[in-house]
């Protein structure tokens, strides 16, 4: 299994039915490929849409119907569309119940930095500063490592996205918890040993007795 | 100002005349600054866009969610030079938009896009602005006003309002209300509110009556010019 679909099957368990839940580009768009049939969730395009299906079929584009990139998405039955001011008071008012995004950097309290590498990229935040704070659980999906250097660090270098922490991390090595500001290490992927991990990071990370491999 | 009197008295009802995108954009002078609704061209009014550079309309200034990509939506204003400012959330999609930043062509403000959105409805609320706890602890506090309530941290950001709204809807009547299809909405509704004059395109113009009352977003009296379809 290569390290995206590990993160997204890890990361669909999280989602129950009922929840509303917004999912950024990248990894997390590959969590809803996961999700189990009885598993009803509704996801949000912040672009004014709840309800928002799988890719349509070729012919079945609607101009006017897309997701967050402008990519044509489709409408499941009881979708509906709103305004952008509707659409971050769900993001802002805590009406969302987890948002999965990506991370440059995450740190030893879940500080994550997102959105820019200062002379490098300056794409904007769109959406992700209000998913972060007003989001009821954040959860970041991130290959461990880039270019085999630690992407949990002691402290983010990168501009953070909030001031407030994230709720969970997955990578295709652990699941890592930020409880009360400690980054505490709950699972390791398939494969993993906790000290490849603790090598593989640069935080502190508390190690509980007992740290089991991933259910996938 | 040819178009001084939108509104046309008929039979009893007033109605709206429809005019020209040409007259309408002929209305906007250089230096102007303009909300447009869209995002990522999708609910972007296409046909007054070709006909700002069509007309060379200079040193705008844009509020909008994003600037699409080249060749789409706003992307066309940039291409063409007319931006010398842009207010956006996003512009990472459109590589001609940083290419300008970054040689000082255009200046960028690039806000949260909750707090772009909701300084656009304050601006058309009658709001000073509103306090938000995004961009608390991040680069976005930098310069701004920080107030404390119930206990907890808020940025203080400013209404925004624009000297016109180039606004698309799906359906309009000869009143000018308005309703909109799909992800097409997005800034729109919003929009239409916080500018002194408001131009709209719509796909569809019906006959007064037929948009129900419960599926109108935006009333008529806030649409100031409705472009005659070809």
């Amino acid at each position: 299994m290569d390290a995206q679909t590990i993160i997204a099957k890890r990361i669909a368990q999280e989602l129950k039915s009922g929840m509303l839940v917004n999912l950024g580009i990248g990894i997390p768009t590959k969590v809803a490929n996961f999700i189990p049939k009885d598993v009803k969730v509704f996801f949000q395009s912040e672009n004014g849409l709840i309800g928002t299906g799988p890719i349509p079929e070729e012919g079945m584009a609607h101009p006017l119907l897309t997701d967050a990139g402008g990519n044509p998405v489709t409408a499941l039955p009881g979708a509906c569309t709103f305004d952008s001011a509707m659409s971050f008071g769900l993001i802002r008012g805590g009406h969302v119940d987890i948002t999965v995004l990506g991370a440059l950097q995450v740190d030893g309290s879940g500080l994550l930095a997102n959105w820019m590498i200062p002379g490098k990229m300056v794409p904007g935040m769109g959406g992700a500063m209000d998913l972060v704070t007003g989001a009821k659980r954040v959860i970041i999906a991130m290959q461990h490592t880039a270019k085999g250097k630690p992407k949990v660090v002691e402290s983010c270098t990168l501009p953070l996205t909030s001031a407030r922490p994230i709720d969970m991390l997955v990578s295709e090595m652990a699941v890592i918890t930020f409880k009360d500001g400690k980054a505490t290490l709950q699972e390791i992927g398939p494969g993993v040993t906790v000290d490849q991990v603790v090598a593989a990071t640069a935080a502190k990370l508390v190690l509980p007795e007992k740290i089991p491999e991933m259910p996938l | 100002m040819p178009f001084r009197i939108q509104k046309l008295s008929l039979g009893g009802n007033e109605i709206m005349k429809t005019i020209s995108e040409a007259d309408a954009i002929a209305l906007i002078p250089d230096g102007a600054t303009l909300m447009i609704g869209g995002f990522m061209g999708v609910g972007t009014p296409e046909r007054l866009l070709d006909e700002l550079v069509k007309q060379g309309k200079r040193n705008l200034t844009i509020i909008a969610n994003d600037t699409a990509l080249p060749g789409r939506g706003i992307g066309k204003l940039v291409d063409a030079g007319l931006v010398a400012r842009t207010i956006a959330s996003h512009i990472g999609l459109n590589p001609e938009t940083q290419k300008q930043m970054i040689a000082g062509k255009m200046a960028v403000d690039l806000i949260p896009q909750g707090t772009l959105i909701e300084r656009i409805r304050a601006g058309g609320c009658g709001l000073g602005g509103v306090l938000t706890p995004t961009g608390i602890g991040t680069i976005v506090e930098e310069g701004k006003q920080k107030v404390e309530v119930n206990g907890k941290k808020y940025l203080v950001e400013a209404a925004l309002r624009a000297d016109f709204a180039l606004v698309n809807a799906f359906m309009a009547d000869y009143l000018g209300n308005l309703a909109y299809v799909l992800t097409s909405r997005n800034f729109n509704p919003v929009m239409v509110m916080a500018a002194d004059t408001t131009i709209v395109c719509a796909e569809h113009i019906v006959p007064v009556g037929l948009i129900a009352p419960d599926h109108v977003i935006t009333p008529a009296p806030l649409v100031d010019y409705l472009i005659r379809n070809r």
